[in-house]
């Protein structure tokens, strides 16, 4: 496979009108850079998925196993039986387009089956067209379809470009998410084995050695040993945090990504100098060591198999309360899903800063408190001393993940934060930020390299938003609150704006804490000089 | 051909009241019995889907969040876009049904050479939906008149606001006007937006063909082709009270009013026009983001396989003791 290469310029010459021939006529085209790999068959036997069989998307026969009509027919009336969001979602769309242009990979690709309503089609053609009386009579007319390997296809194809993102559904008059109806095809393709290897080779790993990574306890222990010498000869301070500690109070949860690679390792270095800083009784978890779950990217039952962890490591434990890294689908998860699944936490306590006295009576259930807020109720309470001048390097824009904004709506507290260790902060143009924020366009395990070309047209809206306020402002770092932000919006930036960076919010904090016994730093997190600093290394 | 066919079987449904009234004398399958059945249909079915959709539990608490949580006390929750609490999400509840509040949001993403991606407020598509909606509501509240002894003062009342504007004999309703402007806006946009067009089905143009003819043919009656509008309510009391009658001498035109009336009202509950009952069963805006406060049960929760922390501990504990981490068993 030729390496991805088409030029910005090449990649925005956008064409948004349809194509001739009408959408149920128009087979589904593999294009090259703009799908995943399939499911390595050991990754799905791990976690016992069903029809685990080598295959590949672009070959003619997928090897589907013999029924697999029926199995996604019954998958489909279980699913319809299970939520009445995909009940409802499948009968009430008057399909009047408000959410066609506000989905990323359509303002990115043009290609009208990324349009949200149209995404949903493609499984509601089949619904009409098996499980209702007027699609059963009327056929075509009624918007109905078989279900016929093409159409699988195409559903393989769209499904899995979408991110779940629901922006779509903060426009639509009746609330349609399409992070429902993909969650619900996601589901469909994994009863016939069809899955990402990008999405299958993470939660093989998460589930058996408790992080996406597959980061082993000693490596994740030696990991962040490195981060500490780092933090050492920037700061002077020997941090020694603890891990798998029974008694401690508070157990902290974050992506593992964090623990891998730049620049969400800063975010991570961030965390740890905060918490040496506060003194707080706290351990890392070397078997719940992932926040995320990529298994919420495959099925519910994945999800809450993966998502157990967590409550589970706090009872063994024995901690008071949980305390949660940045990451977006994994506060989605925590926030709507973990108490449902694997609750009630009535083994832990309501969540009390033991710095502030501050009790987190919005978490009083799962007992598990977002890190933003955490630390913007310290900065409220002036239980930090901080220095922004050590970020003045930096011209900072924030990026709202989709999952805190609009399946949580965490959007003053991070601001909160960066807006006290960051002198110069810009926000993004109105409709691309908070509860209109833009996908990075690899969330939902996208994040691969192969479908490098889908990755950046579903990042053009965000990145188009960055250039904006780079162009006006001069801004050259775009802080989140997501470890997939993290991983990914650094290509897209260095596609669509280069010379902006990427950072997590507790690298930011990290900079700007001035901890009791450090050194005079002349160097930020990244090793690069601060402000004021140059050359005096 | 996606608009063709639902205009001719709106315009066959015309013809075969006419011929039905004219040439066969139908007047009471027409004036009796298919409203009868389409009311019967209506109410029977959207019962139907109401218990289908609540049939289907809600396993997760799915709100879309449009605004800042409830976090800590000092930062400011937006409690409509972002309700914690049953009474905002009746509010939240409201304005997206009275006022169409998600989509009073929409805006137009445009883009212009750079490349730069602008985004404009569009509120076209808003106003012709409520203008639509409302007129809707206000002229079926309006026939009211037709289905009850005197005319009880709230519909004189909204009769008197509809015709403020004292023009002509009989007086001009503005909602008569405005629901044929807008229909004929929401045809316009469905037929020009290619987007739109593409996505657009023949389920799509007939309830817009349907209501069109279904207005046009009331204000035919009132204004142009009049009918004996005292036979009329001798009809409607008929079918009200269960004792049919037909009066002689009402204009055929009538009966055609009447029976796309039936067809609307028939066809409802097995259409995408059933959004009406179903808008107030959409779990990302009638639930509260509380998720975190209050645990939410899902009725089919069920035992999963997992990876023990013992299990883990077995693969792992030459390793995690090399490495002085701490474990269960020696």
């Amino acid at each position: 496979m030729a390496k991805f290469s088409a030029k910005p310029d090449e990649l925005a010459k956008i064409r948004y009108a349809p194509p001739e021939t009408e959408w149920m006529e128009t087979p589904v085209e593999f294009r090259e850079h703009m799908f995943c790999h399939a499911a390595k068959p050991k990754d799905l036997e791990t976690v016992e998925f069903p029809n685990a069989h080598e295959w590949s998307s672009k070959d003619e026969d997928w090897k589907l196993p013999a029924n697999w009509e029926q199995t996604i027919l019954q998958g489909m009336k279980d699913l319809l039986g299970k939520y009445r969001s995909f009940q409802l979602f499948m009968d009430i769309c008057v399909r009047c387009g408000a959410c066609a242009d506000k989905c990323h990979f359509f303002i990115g690709s043009g290609d009208p089956k990324n349009m949200p309503v149209l995404r949903a089609e493609l499984l509601r053609s089949v619904y009409r067209g098996n499980f209702t009386l007027a699609g059963k009579i009327l056929r075509k007319l009624a918007g109905a379809r078989e279900l016929t390997v093409s159409v699988l296809k195409e559903w393989w194809y769209y499904f899995y470009q979408c991110t779940e993102c629901r922006r779509c559904s903060v426009f639509c008059p009746y609330g349609i998410d399409t992070a429902e109806i993909t969650m619900m095809g996601r589901e469909l393709t994994n009863m016939i084995g069809l899955q990402l290897g990008w999405i299958g080779g993470p939660v093989a790993n998460c589930y058996m050695k408790g992080n996406h990574l597959g980061l082993e306890p000693h490596t994740i222990k030696s990991s962040i040993e490195f981060f500490l010498d780092d933090i050492e000869s920037i700061t002077g301070i020997k941090i020694e945090p603890t891990f798998n500690r029974k008694g401690a109070e508070i157990l902290f949860v974050t992506p593992s990504g964090d623990l891998f690679a730049n620049p969400g390792t800063y975010t991570a270095m961030g965390y740890l100098m905060l918490f040496h800083e506060l003194g707080l009784d706290y351990t890392w978890s070397t078997y719940a060591s992932e926040g995320g779950n990529f298994g919420f990217f495959t099925s519910n039952e994945m999800a809450k198999r993966l998502n157990s962890k967590i409550y589970a490591e706090a009872k063994r434990l024995g901690v008071k309360w949980v305390l949660g890294g940045e990451c977006g689908h994994m506060w989605r998860v925590i926030n709507q899903y973990m108490d449902t699944w694997n609750g009630p936490a009535d083994f832990m306590e309501v969540p009390k800063s033991p710095i502030t006295g501050t009790v987190f009576d919005n978490a009083k259930s799962t007992k598990m408190v977002h890190i933003a807020e955490f630390t913007a109720d310290l900065i409220k309470h002036n239980k930090l001393k901080l220095d922004p001048r050590r970020n003045d390097h930096l011209k900072v824009t924030f990026h709202d993940s989709c999952n805190t904004s609009r399946g949580m709506g965490l959007l003053e507290e991070p601001r909160y934060v960066i807006k006290s260790v960051c002198s110069h902060f810009y926000e993004m143009p109105e409709n691309t930020i908070r509860e209109k924020t833009f996908c990075c366009g690899s969330g939902t395990g996208l994040n691969a390299s192969e479908n490098m070309e889908l990755r950046m047209r579903g990042g053009f809206p965000r990145a188009n938003a960055v250039k904006y306020v780079h162009e006006r402002h001069g801004v050259n770092m775009l802080a989140n609150v997501c470890a997939i932000d993290r991983a990914t919006l650094s290509a897209s930036m260095d596609y669509w704006v280069p010379g902006v960076g990427v950072a997590g919010v507790h690298e930011l904090v990290g900079n700007a804490l001035i901890m009791k016994g450090e050194k005079e730093r002349t160097q930020d997190l990244r090793l690069e000089p601060l402000p004021g600093k140059e050359g005096s290394e | 051909m996606k608009t063709l066919i639902p205009f001719f079987a709106v315009v066959i449904l015309i013809v075969l009241a006419l011929a039905g009234v004219n040439m066969a004398n139908m007047q009471f399958l027409f004036g009796v019995a298919i409203p009868y059945a389409a009311l019967a249909t209506f109410i029977l079915g959207v019962i139907y889907r109401v218990v289908k959709w609540g049939r289907s539990p809600v396993p997760f608490c799915i709100p879309t969040t449009c605004g800042q949580q409830k976090s800590l006390p000092w930062i400011k929750q937006d409690k409509i876009e972002n309700p914690s609490s049953t009474g905002w999400v009746i509010v939240r509840m409201a304005l997206e049904v009275l006022l169409f509040r998600s989509l009073f949001r929409n805006i137009k993403t445009e883009l212009r050479d750079g490349p730069k991606l602008a985004y404009g407020s569009d509120k076209w598509l808003w106003l012709a939906g409520l203008a639509f909606h409302w007129s809707f509501l206000i002229i079926l509240v309006r026939h009211f008149r037709f289905f009850s002894l005197g005319v009880p003062f709230p519909i004189r009342m909204i009769e008197g606001l509809d015709s403020f504007l004292q023009i002509g004999v009989p007086l001009f309703y503005m909602t008569d006007a405005v629901i044929l402007a807008a229909v004929t806006y929401l045809f316009i946009r469905r037929m020009t937006i290619p987007t739109v067009k593409y996505i657009s089905l023949p389920a799509d143009y007939f309830p817009l063909f349907l209501i069109l003819a279904i207005a046009a043919s009331g204000v035919i009656m009132r204004y142009f082709a009049k009918v004996d509008i005292v036979s009329v309510k001798q009809l409607t009391m008929g079918l009200v009270s269960f004792s049919p009658v037909i009066p002689k001498g009402i204009g055929s035109i009538f009966y055609v009013h009447l029976f796309l009336i039936s067809i609307l009202f028939a066809y409802f509950p097995f259409s995408k026009l059933v959004h009406m009952a179903g808008v107030f069963m959409s779990p990302t805006r009638n639930m509260a983001n509380d998720s975190r406060m209050v645990r939410h049960i899902n009725p089919w929760n069920y035992p999963v396989h997992v990876h023990t922390y013992e299990e883990y501990e077995n693969d792992f504990r030459a390793k995690m003791k090399a490495a002085g981490l701490p474990v269960e068993k020696e």
